[in-house]
């Protein structure tokens, strides 16, 4: 199987380029915790805390957002037209070169 | 001033610190709950109610408010008293050994044993980010609504989409003076019988909404006068208001327990395994807010973490004497009169 690699830009504007396998079976919300971002994670994945927030600035095309995302993201803060959850986004080889910014804490 | 007496005081009402009463129950020991939320069940009934959780052994699947109900009636023969809807703030040692626990509402619970089950930490409202908005707090800014009789014949101003924004818009229309609702989007993702009741409101006059905005500004000499709305594509919007209730949800903060003296990992409470005992004498932390090397957030080990917590705890309240262990399928269960 192949690396991927993806880009977290952190609060404090650092990049951080990660390479990972693509058959981890992670999502980006459990990427960035295992890599020691400041990313809660509180509800697990669920898509019901909306501390994973995250801006996309790359063009990869990603699978659109469920309606429990789409109901999340209502009711959070600093959401933009480019804000998804990262627990929402599977990592595999079809989002080789995602780009995100974490949002704000909430 | 409320006072309470227990054996162990217990600070979050979530799964975990639940199943503590059980424990302790067999053990004949009384157990008191704090919770900053004014519902037990803590993250089971604030997060995700309706969820199946498919780990609890024993269950196939299980929803997460079935869960608390369950474990309420599992720790009913033990009497546990409750403290709802009060942050934990205070603790001090008293010369007795016993801890002192003091609530934000001044509420004393004494206990030789303090079992901290908080889980996330508390839950606390999102708060918009409006510059002045803490200053004020308390004089026009509402984040929860406690007595809506507040509002009577009071013009209001709601922000928010979800549910809570909708149901307490439609309750509040028929107490205060105006309400206005303020959201960000043009549709709503509450409840369809909420939304569309609100459509009627807004259709007779009773709620003036106002979608893609925000409130942006918060004006007033010693109390709220007006707020400032910001709108897609249009001029900002000044409306003078009694109130302004921002209702975005809830997000758990660790809150006043950072600074109880406890040594922290990564907003975590360092415990050693042997009885998850904390580096004070007398305190214990279990479930989601505990650290260990391997620790996993799963409800069946933070139940598990309370049975042996409980054991301890038994031989600090009992001065070193060690608990009897029987099995429930032998004795049953005795309840605490």
């Amino acid at each position: 199987m192949e690396d991927i690699t993806i880009t977290i830009i952190d609060r404090e504007d650092v990049s951080h380029e990660l390479v990972i396998p693509a058959d981890m079976g992670l999502n980006l919300m459990e990427l960035c915790k295992a890599s020691e971002l400041p990313v809660a994670g509180i509800c697990g994945g669920m898509a019901m805390c909306g501390s994973c927030q995250v801006y996309v600035l790359s063009s990869t095309e990603l699978p659109p957002p469920s309606n429990d995302e789409i109901a999340m993201l209502d009711q959070l803060f600093y959401v933009e037209d480019n804000s998804r959850l990262g627990c929402q986004i599977k990592l595999n080889a079809t989002i080789d070169g995602l780009k995100v910014k974490l949002a704000p804490e909430q | 001033m409320e006072r309470f007496k227990t054996d162990i005081l217990i600070i979050g009402a979530g799964p975990c610190g639940l199943f503590t009463v059980f424990e302790a129950g067999l053990l004949k020991l009384q157990c008191h709950l704090v919770d900053a939320l004014p519902t037990i069940g803590g993250q089971l009934s604030e997060i995700y109610p309706k969820k199946p959780i498919y780990d609890i052994p024993g269950y196939p699947s299980i929803l997460a408010e079935e869960l608390a109900a369950n474990l309420m009636k599992q720790i009913e023969p033990f009497k546990p008293s409750f403290t709802l809807g009060e942050r934990a703030e205070q603790i001090t040692k008293l010369p007795s050994g016993h801890f002192e626990m003091k609530t934000n509402k001044n509420t004393i619970i004494e206990a030789p044993v303090v079992a901290i089950a908080g889980g996330l930490g508390c839950f606390e409202p999102r708060k918009p980010t409006i510059e002045n908005i803490v200053d004020f707090e308390d004089k026009g800014v509402d984040y929860i609504i406690k007595d809506p009789e507040k509002f009577r014949n009071k013009k209001i101003v709601i922000a928010g989409g979800g549910d809570s924004a909708l149901d307490w818009s439609i309750y509040l229309s028929d107490i205060a003076l105006e309400v206005v609702m303020i959201h960000r989007r043009t549709e709503f993702r509450g409840a369809p019988e909420s939304v569309s009741k609100v459509g009627e409101l807004v259709e007779s006059g009773k709620i003036r909404l106002i979608t893609e905005a925000e409130v942006t500004g918060l004006k007033g000499e010693h109390i709220l006068e007006s707020v400032e709305i910001q709108r897609t594509n249009q001029e900002p919007l000044i409306l003078n208001t009694d109130y302004f209730i921002p209702l975005f949800g809830l997000t758990p903060k660790l809150g006043p327990i950072a600074d109880w003296g406890l040594n922290l990992d990564k907003n975590a409470i360092v415990v050693n395994t042997l009885d998850y005992s904390t580096n004070v004498e007398g305190i214990y932390a279990i479930g989601d807010i505990n650290t260990y090397e391997g620790k996993l957030k799963l409800i069946l080990c933070g139940f598990h973490e309370a049975t042996l917590m409980v054991q301890s705890a038994y031989r600090i309240i009992h001065s070193g004497k060690k608990p009897g262990f029987k099995y429930t399928t032998v004795t049953g269960i005795s309840g605490i009169e």
